[in-house]
């Protein structure tokens, strides 16, 4: 059986990655699981600088999920190269860095650093809610996201790159559109979703930032209508995210259009999660006789819906 | 030696209205923690709470670990039905612990509150060379009176009402302490662990007092081991992670806000 897909030119032997700053460099997680099993690795978000992040508390709970605002703590572009690169080259999956800046010509040096440096793919985060400045300001204004994926493409070569889009848009097609057209390889979506939560007891905000990024299976529905709308208006290939625990949320992306999918907060809880994916998408692929995952792929485009009457 | 494995609950003893001591056995080799080190535990079967929850651990044998906790919210409330039997999933040993003292190092262990779990396996070690402060609300959030007493340290217990031991914070307890054994001051090392005001006052003290010590913080947490980057405290080298550059910090380290 096959599991191997295509993003882009990047070729993955499985669909499961590990999503952006659910999977700190690697390293946090070699002790529980074989990193060459995994379809690929997608880092912490690097910025030129490195960045302190936001003040605590930067969690909390939420029904079926939770909130974070880390505020893109992270170590930067230099030490990012000198220290945790040459770790994961070890490893027989493919290295996928997330890249953060204020400007586009941020976005250009880190892009042109990490093709020189030989990364398999660019996952450029234009979503992070956390932020006050950038980032989020190319994913929600179409025609800064153009310019930006622009500019990127032709500094980046022939690197792959992905444009992770933000759900706190009204319209998920017009951005997934505008990245294809000015050359996106790939679209990875949802990020987190801005939310909010108040401890009643004290009468404050239960975060120091005040709203924070929602993940976990609470917002999987969204996240699996977004991946379906965005993947039928578009022919690149669209990477699934938010709120996967399990093969079978796995699948649901799949079949709602996604080409291979991120696997985020069920890290935190259960660090062996991705591996338990990859035999579960295994199985189930064995139990339907498919002998090619890429069969599923955007299986249920064009379909109606549950006809109550056949159930 | 994987860190995160599966546990079966051998007992689950409701000590009062507000506590439980949780033993687990390890259906997977476990690895030994150190005092202060702590253990991510599952608390519910579905997808609400979601994460798992950071305990100390409180005594292990050859085949168990024992968790102290306290009922706060959903997780503990659901961790207080678990029944024999039941198989969780756990992730630890995690973090830093305590490092033990230098042999002519006199250790006094502040304890407020559930701190006191955290600082319970440092003592055990310690046994008979260390002086304990222990401070609680009122008489019924007193935990392990008998077993601190078995251990045979030199014990001085406060409660806030004065409804059991010495009236009055631990805070203060431990200035009259060491205004009365000036002597001790040159030769002591604290080890704290409790709600964050008292360890601000204790680090106050240790700092007025020329005293070195550490001091074991808590955050929210998601992972445990690092990932999330969630659970930050700052410190005078920048923000730090509490699961795993901690939570035991040098006591002079933390920035207090």
């Amino acid at each position: 059986m096959d599991l191997a897909v295509e993003i882009g030119s990047l070729k993955l032997k499985n669909p499961v990655m590990t999503a952006s700053g659910t999977f700190g460099y690697g390293e946090e997680y070699s002790e529980f699981l074989d990193l060459n099993m995994l379809g690929a690795v997608v880092v912490k978000g690097i910025s030129l600088k490195p960045m302190e992040g936001n003040p605590p508390p930067r969690i909390c709970e939420t029904p079926c999920g939770m909130l974070n605002a880390i505020g893109l703590h992270n170590i930067g572009l230099k030490r990012f190269l000198k220290e945790k690169l040459p770790y994961l080259r070890q490893f027989d999956t493919k290295i996928i860095v997330n890249i953060l800046g204020n400007t586009i010509q941020e976005y250009v040096r880190l892009s042109k650093a990490l093709d020189d440096a030989g990364v398999d793919a660019i996952e450029l985060n234009v979503s992070c809610p956390n932020v006050k400045k950038g980032g989020i300001i190319f994913g929600t204004d179409k025609r800064a996201l153009s310019r930006l994926v622009l500019k990127v493409k032709q500094s980046a070569g022939k690197r792959v790159i992905i444009t992770k889009l933000s759900p706190n848009v009204s319209d998920i097609t017009e951005f997934a559109i505008a990245a294809e057209e000015s050359g996106s390889d790939a679209l990875s979506l949802i990020n987190t979703l801005r939310g909010m939560a108040i401890d009643i007891d004290t009468q404050k905000p239960k975060l120091a930032n005040i709203t924070g990024g929602l993940s976990g299976p609470a917002i999987k529905p969204i996240a699996i209508r977004m991946v379906w709308e965005a993947s039928q208006s578009v022919r690149i290939p669209v990477i699934g995210i938010g709120g996967i625990i399990n093969a079978q949320d796995a699948i649901e992306f799949m079949l709602a259009g996604a080409t291979a999918i991120q696997v985020g907060t069920a890290n935190f809880i259960n660090p062996m999660a991705t591996i338990e994916i990859i035999h579960g998408i295994r199985s189930y692929s064995e139990g339907k006789n498919i002998d090619n995952i890429r069969d599923i792929i955007g299986r249920i485009h064009g379909t109606a819906g549950h006809n109550n009457i056949n159930l | 030696m994987n860190r995160y494995f599966k546990a079966k609950v051998i007992e689950n003893l409701s000590l009062n209205s507000s506590h439980n001591l949780l033993t687990l056995e390890p259906l997977d080799p476990a690895a030994e923690p150190n005092p202060g080190q702590f253990y991510m535990i599952e608390a519910g079967d579905s997808y609400d709470p979601l994460l798992k929850r950071p305990f100390c651990w409180l005594q292990k044998t050859r085949e168990t670990i024992q968790f102290l906790f306290r009922i706060k919210g959903k997780g503990t409330s659901l961790m207080r039905a678990f029944k024999k039997g039941k198989v969780i999933s756990v992730i630890g040993p995690l973090g830093n612990g305590y490092p033990l003292p230098r042999k002519k190092r006199t250790p006094l262990i502040v304890a407020g509150g559930t701190g006191i779990i955290s600082l319970f396996s440092l003592i055990n070690k310690l046994s008979h060379n260390c002086h304990v402060f222990y401070g609680a609300r009122n008489k019924d959030e007193l935990l392990l009176l008998n077993e601190l007493e078995k251990l045979g340290n030199k014990l001085i217990v406060c409660t806030n009402d004065c409804s059991f031991g010495k009236e009055g914070m631990v805070n203060e307890v431990l200035s009259q302490f060491l205004s009365a054994n000036e002597s001790i001051k040159t030769s002591c090392l604290i080890y704290t662990c409790g709600p964050k005001p008292m360890l601000q006052e204790i680090t106050s003290i240790a700092f007025h007092e020329g005293i070195r010590g550490y001091v074991s913080m808590e955050e929210n947490m998601a992972c445990g081991f690092g990932a999330c980057q969630g659970c930050v405290v700052n410190t005078i080298s920048g923000y730090k992670k509490v699961c795993k550059e901690g939570p035991v910090f040098p006591i002079e380290d933390i920035v207090w806000t």
